[in-house]
């Protein structure tokens, strides 16, 4: 039996004191009138008291007709915390820039506090409503209250995972595309990809408005959709000027900061030469009452970055330099599609998007998804001399010439 | 009678969530100021004007402190709030007057508000023994930990830019922490203890094999059953076949701890994305609180805080004084753990005489 009663949990009990919200003390409030909670609390002091963790690789659970969305977790200590031994995570599609209204949330919980542990993750790494713990009995029914209210599964597994964004249009002057409508239209239009998994592994799409990059897309998402502009930064000179009069060392913190050295100061007007600006932010972010990105607004795409596992983490590179995204969003669903089908086909088990292009090289994945290759693809030209060309000439080809 | 079953509905719509002064000024908002630490003001072209409050949370939450949130959106701004990429909660306001008060409430269940602008936000984290089957350490314990002992910088106390902590319990990294200003990454040491008894039963060997990015991974025969064979000298640690195989545990207390990155960022602000890098290869886990991770973290905090020029990240701030300047501030000694010796290691080697000797 579970031990947390008897022998309290003196460690976690740390955890309790000091100013940052506790999670212990969540835990510890479900604990009064939910079982699974009152396990959790034993087995995670028992974590603590012998540094080790407590559950098993997940088993096939899911909901019917879906590959996706569930976690299923036992724990290794099912005798001593019964309550607990099936405790499987439901990710659910959050909805687009993390909004809700109080009654949405109550549903939820509702929900929640029917089927599961009633402890939640708000949100989880990739952005879903993470419902943390419950038994395989329990996944249909919450998985029916959940569509009947309007929710559905995200993503796990080799699928395309619930894409996210940032605030965007909804509260950023900065966006430069509508990631809350992208994002939300994406989601629907490849719901068969979320939730049934036939890749080689997982696919992430992350949409921000900027190059602030509030969702981390270049770092997170094997699809980076990033916001940028193509005309020229907007500017109010009397606003700069009352930010120079209120303390700021325009010289110093702004055209100092300037990667590309392309705004210019003489202490009454601001001149940027927009033809060398690498659009980085910094100026903007710095004096957001007196400069504004372009109008002539889109967003540069980027592909392949992860996390380390399999081959080493990478970062997105460049694809498209700039793509004007308004509904339908045709140009970027044809490219989406194009890299499905040839990494679907070419990807290794187990092999992302990224890693596909650092084993193929990015000249050869250029050409298998139809895109041509221009300089804003790379850092610099290649180094090194020894090329794989394709093609060579036999003495009769330069006859016939 | 049997209901139609519903799948693939997709999420709510995000339209039915927005509260009207943001439907009113959707697109055009015209510029925002911060106000005072954790609460800001974004005005539209309209002369609209949004207050946003953003509060703390340990990002695992009880249903009923949902339901606390719920409460205060419906007391304060007409049930309408929203969570952030790190976690945080947002309450949008279009009354002035309630700011306080709302935080004050706040305030009474434990949810400082801070966090915007040059701050130190939330930890972006994983479960850890929480709830994961790979964790070396845990998450939300050592979370707790550090923003406890950092919580004045989200609450207001001045930075130089922003700093931006991650965890991860693994190196899988579901938190992603490889391009955060400070990263606290869970670590095996040990090689996995295979479990030749069920190993064919539950894993594919192929796969098993496949899965290995050193191949220190070969078929084999033990007792008449297969099973696998690894090179412990070729073991690095990275948890891929424990990933495909549960007969791979790598969890061991003895040798899981953690390490500290740093100096990595995502914005494009100044200078370009780039990941963090290794800063302290080993810390030991010392549950409940961490207190070498905490001290490890607040030092490198701080010699940003007092060295670092206005607006420069971590990673930047690095850049200009130079790693060997960085070692010897933090008291950090160097060792070998600190070279790269995986893919495109000698990228990282120093290859320039552009050296500082003093």
């Amino acid at each position: 039996m579970a031990d947390s009663g008897k022998n309290g949990t003196p460690m976690l009990d740390e955890l309790e004191k000091g100013p940052w919200p506790s999670f212990v003390t969540q835990i510890k409030d479900m604990a009064k009138k939910n079982k699974m909670c009152e396990d959790l609390l034993g087995l995670l002091e028992r974590s603590y008291d012998e540094k080790l963790g407590h559950w098993k690789h997940g088993g096939i659970v899911g909901v019917m007709g879906y590959g996706g969305g569930v976690i299923g977790r036992y724990s290794d200590l099912q005798e001593d915390f019964p309550n607990i031994a099936h405790f499987h995570t439901l990710r659910v599609n959050m909805p687009s820039g993390w909004f809700y209204t109080s009654d949405a949330l109550r549903t939820i919980c509702d929900i929640w506090e029917r089927h599961g542990s009633g402890l939640t993750n708000m949100h989880g790494s990739t952005g879903d409503i993470i419902l943390l713990g419950t038994t395989t009995d329990e996944l249909e029914p919450t998985f029916a209250e959940l569509t009947a209210n309007d929710f559905d599964l995200g993503g796990s597994g080799s699928d395309m995972r619930t894409p996210s964004c940032c605030v965007g249009p909804a509260r950023c002057e900065w966006a430069c595309f509508d990631t809350l409508h992208l994002t939300n239209d994406l989601t629907q239009t490849f719901q068969d990809e979320l939730h049934r998994p036939a890749f080689p592994y997982k696919f992430k799409i992350k949409c921000s408005g900027c190059p602030n990059d509030c969702v981390a897309s270049v770092a997170r998402a094997d699809m980076s959709i990033i916001g940028t502009w193509r005309d020229q930064i907007r500017i109010n000179q009397a606003e700069v000027r009352a930010a120079a009069d209120a303390g700021l060392d325009i010289q110093r913190d702004i055209c100092g900061n300037c990667p590309t050295k392309c705004i210019e100061w003489d202490g009454k007007k601001l001149e940027i030469d927009d033809e060398n600006c690498v659009k980085c932010m910094h100026c903007i972010n710095a004096m957001p009452k007196a400069l504004k990105p372009g109008v002539d607004r889109g967003a540069t795409i980027l592909l392949g970055s992860k996390a380390p596992i399999v081959e080493g983490a990478l970062l997105s590179s460049v694809i498209v330099p700039f793509m004007k995204l308004e509904p339908p969003y045709e140009e970027l669903k044809d490219l989406i599609e194009r890299i499905w089908d040839f990494w679907g086909e070419h990807g290794k088990n187990r092999e992302r998007t990224g890693e596909l292009m650092q084993r193929i090289g990015l000249g050869n994945f250029l050409e298998a998804i139809e895109v041509e290759p221009i300089p804003e693809m790379i850092a610099h030209p290649r180094e090194n001399p020894y090329v794989f060309y394709e093609e060579y000439f036999e003495e009769e080809d330069e006859e016939e010439e | 009678m049997a209901t139609e079953r519903l799948t693939d509905i997709g999420p709510p719509n995000y339209e039915k969530f927005l509260p009207p002064v943001i439907k009113d000024n959707y697109g055009k908002w015209d510029y925002h100021e911060i106000i005072k630490p954790g609460v800001m003001v974004h005005v539209g072209e309209s002369g609209d004007k949004l207050y946003t409050v953003r509060a703390s949370s340990p990002r695992l939450l009880g249903v009923d402190r949902i339901r606390d949130f719920a409460d205060l959106a419906d007391k304060y701004c007409d049930g309408f709030l929203r969570f952030t990429s790190r976690n945080n909660v947002e309450f949008l306001l279009t009354d002035e007057s309630k700011i306080d008060p709302l935080i004050k409430d706040l305030d009474k269940i434990g949810h400082p508000v801070g966090g915007i602008g040059n701050a130190i936000s939330n930890i972006v984290h994983t479960q850890g023994w929480v709830h994961c089957h790979s964790a070396a350490t845990d998450a939300s314990g050592i979370v707790k930990a550090v923003m406890d002992d950092l919580c004045g910088y989200f609450t207001g106390q001045e930075v130089p830019g922003k700093l931006r902590i991650a965890l991860a319990c693994c190196l899988n990294m579901c938190g992603a922490v490889h391009c955060s200003d400070i990263a606290i990454l869970g670590i095996h040491r040990r090689p996995p203890k295979i479990v030749h008894d069920n190993l064919n039963k539950v894993c594919e060997i192929p796969n098993v094999i496949a899965s290995c990015p050193t191949a220190a991974i070969r078929p084999t025969t033990v007792e008449g059953k297969s099973s696998v064979d690894l090179e412990e000298d070729l073991c690095m640690f990275c948890g891929n076949c424990f990933t495909v195989c549960p007969s791979m545990p790598m969890a061991d207390p003895l040798n899981d701890g953690v390490s500290i990155w740093v100096g990595g960022k995502v914005s494009n602000a100044r200078s370009e994305p780039r990941f963090s890098k290794l800063a302290i290869p080993f810390l030991p886990n010392t549950p409940p609180r961490w207190p070498e991770v905490v001290e490890s973290v607040r030092n490198i905090v701080e010699i940003w805080v007092k060295h670092a020029r206005k607006y420069e990240r971590m990673g930047e701030f690095i850049e200009r004084i130079g790693w060997p300047r960085f070692f010897k501030m933090a008291g950090i000694e160097f060792q070998k753990e600190h070279i790269d010796d995986f893919k495109h290691a000698g990228l990282t080697y120093k290859r320039s005489t552009h050296l500082r000797h003093q």
